[in-house]
């Protein structure tokens, strides 16, 4: 278990999720003439002029907003994601630019593929917790991509999440204390200069996601001397509907405890998005003492789990920025022409 | 000031010209302007002046006044582009006219040539949008188009107009173009045509956009003394004024207010000692129908938000108070980008010379032409009079 | 390739700083450089709040080279909260979601697609109020 040297927490959040949105069963429709299941409902799509650096930037300006901060407050900003527009020029710099953090301020670009936003979280909490900065923000975002017919295709999708850690005494949520758990598992990866991520297909479960969320999840809880029935929510990463509930189950968790956070089934899985996003979410309907367990997850592969503890400046808050609800009402639902024409996977020639 | 004289004026047909270049077009234009005019010393013009605002991007060729000059057998004259954007024409026309005026020489050549159609309609469009201000708008996807559009939009919204309100400006360029043997679109239309049009621009429709084509137009000024011993009716060059706006619509106090149209307007009828009730026929820049409306009302013939009321009521037509359009105006005989402000003198002189036809404005002795850049941030206006 | 050019003006697209008038308090955007008779003191840079009405739109289908891909896509004079109108892109919406004096605010995308070896561009654009 990690805790800071002074109590850190999260004093602004933001969340952000494309409006359109390809059903699933319009993607079936083209591979399996429609025939048998798919993994979630409907997937995100990112609009034509949408990217990670984009979606990272209104994240960010939902969880200033809610910070009551101005950019130049931040001492670092950090992109997680696995979709940099850039592979060698950092997203961090844009956004930081975009959202008045720059000049004096920390910012990098982190990858570790769904949990690149969570690395950055931690990094976060230790920078403030050591007082080197007074807020840090972690922004998890992603517009994944996935080969057309692949399994991902029908949860590869696009959003963000942005979180400013501060000190605890302004936060609207404190964070009690994290663990990291990693190793060496190639269940999913991308290698540099190819455009669509392989993954190992059934490897990509037992071995990976459920070893390493339920590694990090139990050593948090035996640490603090908890059990799921000591909090209010839980948010577990969330590749597609199945994996986050059976994880949940295994652990101890309830339907009910991760029902707010859990929005795959109606936007995929945004990746390094996907637990900050459930995080928003969760927030935006959580009272003051209640408590949320987080548990992320990147192939590769690694979890990082958090506890947190609401207080009452969450009721203020909330309000000053969309709600997560607020991008999930407006969704607009395009067809797959449209979406393989903004996906880039139309020859324009 | 001494007294300016437009002696030759003459057109390439304006269209399509993809077997000719630009110095193919000019030479046209400037042999014909100049055949009636033999009696002329060639060697007497001291100065040629080239209207062309898109060379550079579209047709790949830079310092045309020394360029075309040769091309048309000037050689050795002195001789530069002026480039305003679709105003280039008439800020070219004052040029000439205050060299003349300045004694610095007797007969000055006026070329506007454009060759737009060597490429394609997307690198038009960006060429064009650089003509309004390219940070503000061209770096958005603004195409000028789009900008006439959005004063359209906003006009309709401020007036109570529907967007076939501006069917007649079309209606009356088509008419008159159908007339022109020179023009780009020698047929009619009318009103439900123009209602099933597709959109360009939102509410901008096909019918209602200008087409962009090549030509060539050519004037030759010359001074009261050359002027009097060629035969008559002896067209004087009253006045010129230019006037500027910023060419970010954005930025301007009222952006349905085209103040750069109004005050050239107002300096060149005041430098002329007329008002604007003396003028019989007028050539103004009319890609658009708002174009058309906006300019009608900042020159005064209108109070603003009446030019398409008037229009429809027959006030634009040959037979009306304010004839526009009668060679098919930008929307018609064509929009030859720089070179349309000298379309727009060579259609004048002929409505002043009773040379005009079907579209004739009966008695035309005074003449007002006014071409505007980009969203009307240089306007140039030319006061023409047929002197008895 | 425009990098020079794309990098001085993100003050501009990205955070929307126009300029107010330190002895009348006028604001304008975008920044402008001191005109004849002014002092270069006279504007000091402030960052607008990118919140404002839509005061006309039209939807492009005739795109210049760049932006061939985005098409059909709508475009708008926005009159912001502070006074000065902007032309940008609307982004999120349908044509028949708009209507002049609709509320807008800022957001950053693509501006447009310079090629795979060239800089990215971003800048504000609007769509109609989320909250």
């Amino acid at each position: 278990m990690m805790k800071p040297n002074r109590p850190v927490g999260l004093v602004g959040y933001g969340a952000y999720i494309p409006r359109y949105r390809i059903a699933a069963k319009e993607i079936a429709r083209l591979w399996t003439d429609g025939q048998g299941g798919v993994p979630v409902s409907a997937k995100s799509v990112p609009g034509p002029d949408e990217d990670t650096i984009t979606m990272a930037i209104e994240a960010a300006r939902n969880a200033l907003a809610r910070a009551e901060l101005d950019g130049e407050r931040l001492g670092a900003v950090w992109v997680g994601s696995e979709s940099h527009p850039y592979s060698v020029k950092p997203s961090g710099g844009i956004v930081a630019e975009a959202i008045g953090a720059s000049p004096w301020v920390s910012s990098a670009d982190f990858e570790f593929a769904c949990k690149a936003g969570s690395e950055a979280f931690t990094a976060a909490m230790a920078l403030v917790g050591s007082g080197m900065a007074e807020y840090a923000m972690a922004i998890g975002a992603d517009t994944a991509q996935s080969r057309p017919s692949d399994a991902l295709e029908y949860t590869a999708s696009a959003g963000a999440g942005a979180m400013i850690i501060g000190p605890a005494e302004q936060a609207l949520a404190t964070i009690d204390a994290t663990v990291s758990y990693v190793s060496d598992t190639p269940d999913f990866f991308r290698r540099a200069d190819r455009p669509y991520p392989v993954h190992g297909n059934r490897f990509t479960g037992e071995p990976a996601y459920f070893h390493q969320i339920t590694s990090a999840a139990q050593r948090l809880l035996d640490d603090l001397g908890k059990g799921p029935q000591d909090f209010t929510y839980a948010i577990f990463h969330q590749p597609n509907a199945k994996f986050p509930q059976t994880v949940a189950k295994r652990l101890g968790f309830t339907d009910a405890q991760i029902a707010p956070g859990m929005l795959s089934p109606q936007i995929g899985n945004t990746y390094s998005g996907a637990a900050m996003a459930g995080l928003c979410a969760t927030l935006d309907v959580a009272q003051p003492g209640e408590t949320i367990f987080v548990t992320t997850y990147g192939s590769g592969a690694g979890s990082d789990a958090y506890a947190l503890t609401v207080t009452e400046q969450l009721l203020a808050a909330r309000a000053r920025a969309p709600l997560t609800s607020a991008y999930l009402q407006r969704q607009v639902f395009v067809d797959y022409a449209i979406y393989a024409k903004w996906m880039g996977k139309l020859v324009m020639g | 000031m001494s007294n300016i004289y437009l002696v030759g004026a003459a057109a390439t047909p304006v269209g399509e010209h993809y077997a000719r270049s630009l110095a193919d077009l000019a030479s046209e234009a400037v042999r014909a302007a100049f055949a009636p005019l033999s009696a002329l010393p060639l060697d007497r013009v001291g100065g040629l002046y080239v209207a062309n605002a898109l060379a550079e991007n579209l047709a790949s060729q830079g310092q045309l006044g020394a360029y075309l000059a040769t091309s048309v057998g000037l050689h050795g004259v002195p001789a530069l582009r002026v480039e305003a954007a679709g105003a280039s024409g008439g800020v070219a026309v004052q040029q000439a006219a205050q060299a003349i005026a300045a004694g610095q020489c007797e007969i000055a050549v006026v070329l506007g040539v454009e060759k737009l159609t060597d490429r394609l309609e997307g690198e038009v469009e960006a060429a064009l949008a650089l003509q309004s201000d390219g940070e503000a708008q061209a770096i958005h996807g603004l195409t000028l188009t789009a900008q006439w559009a959005l004063l359209m939009r906003r006009y309709m919204h401020v007036y109570g107009y529907p967007a076939e309100a501006f069917a007649p400006f079309p209606v009356n360029a088509h008419t008159n173009a159908a007339k022109n043997p020179q023009a780009l679109y020698r047929f009619g239309i009318n009103a439900d045509k123009y209602r099933k049009a597709g959109q360009i621009a939102s509410p901008l429709n096909m019918l209602d956009c200008s087409s962009l084509a090549d030509g060539a137009a050519c004037l030759v000024l010359v001074n009261e003394a050359l002027a009097r011993e060629l035969p008559g009716p002896h067209l004087r060059i009253a006045a010129t004024a230019v006037a500027t706006d910023t060419p970010n619509i954005a930025a301007r106090p009222d952006p349905l207010d085209l103040s750069a149209c109004r005050t050239s307007a107002q300096v060149a009828l005041e430098r002329a000692h007329l008002s604007l009730s003396d003028v019989h026929v007028f050539e103004v820049s009319d890609p658009h129908g708002i174009t058309a409306a906006l300019a009608l009302e900042a020159l005064g013939c209108y109070p603003r938000g009446e030019a398409p009321r008037h229009a429809a009521d027959g006030a634009i037509t040959p037979t009306g108070h304010t004839p526009i359009a009668t060679a098919g105006g930008y929307k018609a005989r064509g929009d030859i980008g720089g070179a349309s402000g000298i379309y727009q003198m060579v259609e004048l002189a002929r409505q002043l010379r009773g040379e005009a036809g079907p579209t004739q404005v009966a008695n035309a002795r005074i003449a007002l032409a006014q071409s505007l850049g980009g969203l009307a941030a240089t306007a140039a206006t030319c006061v023409l009079i047929a002197d008895s | 390739m425009e990098v020079a050019r794309h990098w001085r003006q993100r003050g501009t697209r990205y955070r929307l700083e126009g300029q107010r008038n330190t002895r009348t308090g006028a604001i304008r955007f975008p920044a402008q450089p001191p005109a004849l008779g002014e002092e270069p003191s006279e504007w000091e840079s402030i960052r607008l709040s990118g919140r404002g009405t839509l005061y006309s739109f039209s939807v492009i289908r005739q795109a210049p080279d760049g932006f061939e891909g985005l098409v059909p896509y709508p475009v708008a004079l926005v009159q912001l909260e502070e006074g000065p109108l902007v032309t940008a892109q609307l982004t999120d919406c349908a044509e028949a979601d708009l209507s002049i004096g609709i509320a807008v605010e800022m957001v950053t995308r693509h501006l447009l697609d310079t090629g795979e070896d060239n800089v990215l561009v971003y800048g504000y654009k609007f769509r109609p109020c989320l909250m």
